[in-house]
């Protein structure tokens, strides 16, 4: 808990200073959310609706 | 019981859905690749599906996946040497196939320094940097001590801030365009 203030503090302060830690974490971030903003591919999507389908098949077996 | 057992398997198939995007995040941002952070993202799927009963629902599901990504992608580097690691690659694939991903030229180099940092220190600035993970989390997704991802951190901090400066000399003055963004970046 303390730690993600920690985290939360260090990145405030980085932002507010004209420091090269500010700009290297907002590249990063931007960098990371440039892929974190896409849409999630199709084949993940249909992965885990076989993937549930599946289990739901098993369910009766298992719980009986 | 089964009915209970289906509301718990659409509730962990909900929550994996929601953490997706980060997880393929941080494996793009540990491999590079977009073929192969997705193929480490499917077999991560699969194995966290295959493993969802020691999931505890309410604990932190994006902390599960990333630590059994990670633990994934160790082991099929160990079985397969380096080449799993394609630093040249990312560079060149996310050049010819999403020429519009990493707009600026700027982002781009930065892209490359962070390819230049030892793994450890890549995935400890990513995690806590990027991904909104406390030092403490990330710690326990590397399995080391808070410590020694806190040297990690400042050792990435410390090797990037070298890189770039030699990459570009004097680009770090205050800048009237990048500073506001600076701030909002860490609001949302």
């Amino acid at each position: 808990m303390n730690d993600r203030l920690g985290a939360a503090r260090d990145v405030e302060r980085d932002s507010r200073a004209d420091n090269p830690n500010a700009q290297i974490a907002a590249k990063l971030r931007a960098l990371y959310l440039s892929v974190q903003e896409e849409a999630i591919p199709d084949k993940f999507l249909d992965l885990l609706e076989k993937l549930d389908a599946v289990e739901r098949q098993k369910l009766p077996d298992v719980a009986e | 019981m089964s009915e209970r057992m289906k509301a718990d398997e659409s509730g962990f198939k909900r929550e994996m859905l929601a953490a997706l995007p980060s997880l393929r995040a941080f494996a793009m941002s540990l491999i590079g690749r977009h073929d192969r952070a997705d193929d480490l993202v499917q077999d991560t799927i699969m194995k966290a599906w295959a493993k969802q009963d020691h999931f505890e629902m309410g604990t932190n599901m994006k902390a599960w996946l990333f630590t059994i990504l990670r633990n994934e992608l160790y082991s099929q580097m160990r079985k397969r040497g380096r080449e799993v690691q394609d630093s040249d690659g990312y560079f060149t694939e996310s050049l010819a196939q999403h020429p519009a991903q990493y707009g600026s030229l700027d982002l781009q180099d930065f892209k490359r320094a962070l390819d230049m940092l030892p793994p450890d220190q890549r995935e400890a600035i990513i995690l806590v940097g990027a991904s909104g993970f406390s030092y403490e989390e990330a710690a326990e997704i590397c399995g080391c001590a808070l410590g020694t991802i806190k040297s990690r951190v400042n050792r990435a901090r410390q090797r990037l801030q070298d890189i770039l400066q030699i990459a570009g000399e004097g680009e770090y003055g205050p800048d009237a365009t990048s500073a506001p963004m600076t701030s909002r970046a860490f609001v949302s």
